[in-house]
């Protein structure tokens, strides 16, 4: 049976998460709840049947059929809404910058057991690129994992400029935390272009040594498994392997673009794709564990 | 005006208009590879002081936080070149560089304990809203602030001042007009420049490089347009075919009967005995540089292409053209790996090693 999710939030990623949601067997939509009467994605939730509300965190609180939430407000009201979620008993998969919960990225397999009651999703630079620092892992020890992520100026939102330290702390953390990295770096650049550029990410580790085959079936495999929440993920640039600086072990760099699949926010915001597409993967994985049954 | 800092780099009672800032241990780290020794920031940061230069820069090219694969890592901590700088530098206020999404609040607040007194915030020049965090620190400090507005030729000036709006609103004391590709004419200087002068409060700075040998010219055009905060650097020690050369801009400004402050024989010495002898080629404008200010792309890159030239077997100029073609910004160092790979593959030359 599907199980009850509601989303918090009615901006851009809200009414995107909703259109991916509505897709998902596994899922079911009970609430899109906002605060502005006046929100155009709650205009569209209405116009597609699904429940809305401008209760925000009350309306979702109020449902005891909801057991997955969505947070899409900001970081700022992340922080009240997570012990509110906990103590009502609902999951909380967190796509503010607020870092309540443990950074998860559903392409790396955790154990069935050890789901949080808060999980977060980091940022796009981590979803799109620590996924490749673990399939690096997978065939050579980390000791850096550093990584660039460009992304259109268009996409960028308030809560992105206004907390890029945040940004850029957050995905080097998750580098380490989740993607396996002895140590970790993250730079985020904002490209004005027009017509405007497709996310673009740079992964560097460096490794003792590797072999460069099974380095580029590992890679290639997580690409795929990607590839299965974020159809427009594509590597550029395979892992191309050199002698680091210094001439100390190995430099790998491996290069990829992410195309959102335009369900609400335009294609080349596969940074905000990413993580709405993730967002809604963790949904799933947690449906299938058991553990929004709780 | 700004109350703290900005006229208060002069000699006791005297209070030149115009401040000039040198950048060869900043912009210069481009040209050496970030490979300064503390030693090297030392002999260089004393000389500028001998010199009276009000203001110098002391960082990674890339601003604090700069170390990395993507940009080159340093030599040393750049917190270690700031320690060398401030102790051999008793009378000139040393400036650090940050670019948010490269280095953080954390980085500036280390630089001030260790004694840096001048905040230079820099975005592409669409970006500066994501400056005010960094800005408003950076003042709530103490700090002199200043805007840092890079690859400006790519703005048309009313657009550009809308930008360096959103960095004085945020608290900066200066904003500045950078021309990071050394891409502007003079002209087109001048109207930026005056694009800012008549839309801010605030003081309004010029930063230039000599791809196109514009340097000096265009920073006495920004001057004329009412800059009062001009950069260079000993030798023109800087990314791309260098910076506007501070030891003849002194010379320029000395001989139009402005007083900057600075000795003019003292820089001269700087770049002359100091400088010269570290420089790791000659910085002058090649073929190279020459097409970095022809296609408006950022100068730091000059180096990276070249070795991505070397590793892939293709020409520098056509890797640094279709960046250029592809509008990268500051900061896409990882481009011109992407763009030698596919001019690789689509000769089908070797593809690295």
């Amino acid at each position: 049976m599907a199980v009850g999710v509601g989303i918090l939030g009615s901006g851009n990623i809200g009414t995107d998460l909703m259109y991916k949601v509505l897709r998902n067997p596994h899922l079911h939509l009970r609430m899109l709840a906002g605060i502005d009467p006046a929100s155009e994605g709650l205009a569209r939730a209405r116009a597609l049947g699904v429940p809305t509300s401008t209760a925000g965190i009350d309306a979702i609180l109020a449902d005891p059929e909801i057991r997955i939430v969505f947070d899409a407000t900001s970081a700022h009201a992340h922080l009240k809404h997570a012990p509110l979620l906990k103590e009502a008993g609902k999951l909380a998969i967190d796509l503010t910058p607020a870092s309540v919960g443990p950074p998860v990225v559903p392409a790396i397999p955790r154990p069935e057991d050890a789901w949080p009651d808060n999980i977060s999703m980091a940022t796009c630079g981590a979803q799109a690129t620590v996924p490749i620092v673990y399939a690096i892992g997978r065939a050579a020890a980390v000791d850096y994992a550093e990584i660039v992520a460009t992304i259109a100026s268009k996409s960028a939102g308030p809560g992105t400029r206004q907390n890029i330290d945040e940004f850029t702390v957050a995905t080097a953390r998750a580098l380490e935390r989740v993607g396996g990295a002895a140590r970790g770096k993250a730079i985020i650049i904002l490209n004005p272009a027009e017509p405007p550029i497709m996310m673009t990410n740079t992964i560097y580790a460096l490794v003792p040594s590797v072999d460069e085959k099974e380095l580029a079936g590992s890679v290639e495999a997580m690409v795929q498994e990607i590839q299965r929440y974020v159809p427009g993920y594509r590597l550029k640039v395979p892992p191309l392997v050199a002698d680091a600086p210094g001439g100390d072990g190995r430099l790998v760099t491996v290069m990829l673009e992410v195309e959102g699949a335009g369900d609400f926010l335009p294609r080349y915001a596969g940074n905000l794709d990413i993580m709405t597409a993730a967002a809604v993967r963790v949904a799933e994985q947690l449906a299938a564990s058991g553990r929004a049954a709780a | 005006m700004p109350q703290d800092g900005t006229q208060a780099a002069g000699a006791a009672g005297q209070q030149p208009r115009i401040t000039l800032v040198d950048v060869s241990l900043r912009d210069g780290s481009h040209a050496v590879g970030h490979q300064f020794t503390s030693d090297q920031v030392a002999r260089v940061a004393a000389a500028l002081d001998r010199a009276r230069v009000p203001v110098f820069e002391v960082s990674h090219g890339d601003g604090l936080g700069g170390s990395s694969l993507q940009y080159g890592f340093s030599r040393e901590p750049d917190m270690e070149w700031l320690r060398a700088a401030v102790q051999n530098a008793p009378n000139t206020r040393v400036s650090v560089l940050l670019l948010p999404g490269i280095g953080t609040r954390r980085e500036l607040r280390q630089a001030v304990e260790l004694g840096a007194t001048v905040a230079r915030i820099a975005t592409h020049c669409t970006e500066a809203d994501i400056a005010p965090q960094h800005i408003a620190l950076a003042r709530e400090m103490g700090m002199t602030v200043c805007g840092f507005l890079m690859m400006a030729h790519m703005l048309p000036p009313a657009e550009l001042a809308r930008q360096a709006r959103i960095m004085e609103d945020a608290g900066a004391h200066v904003v500045y007009v950078v021309d990071s590709a050394g891409a502007l004419l003079v002209e087109e200087a001048r109207e930026r420049v005056q694009a800012l002068r008549d839309a801010l409060q605030c003081e309004v700075g010029f930063h230039g490089h000599n791809n196109l040998g514009l340097g000096v010219a265009n920073t006495i055009a920004a001057l004329e347009a009412g800059a009062t905060w001009l950069d260079g650097s000993l030798c023109g020690l800087g990314a791309g075919a260098g910076n506007t050369q501070l030891e003849v801009l002194a010379a320029v400004l000395d001989r139009m009967g402005i007083d900057t402050g600075v000795d003019v024989y003292g820089v001269m010495d700087a770049a002359e005995e100091v400088v010269k002898p570290i420089l790791p080629r000659p910085i002058v404008i090649d073929r190279d540089a020459l097409v970095i200010g022809y296609a408006g792309v950022y100068s730091s890159f000059l180096l990276h292409a070249r070795r991505a030239a070397e590793r892939f077997g293709v020409e520098a100029r056509d890797i640094l053209m279709e960046l250029g073609r592809r509008r990268t910004v500051g900061g896409q160092e990882d481009q011109i790996i992407q763009v030698a790979y596919e001019l690789a593959q689509r000769s089908g030359a070797r593809t690295g090693p």
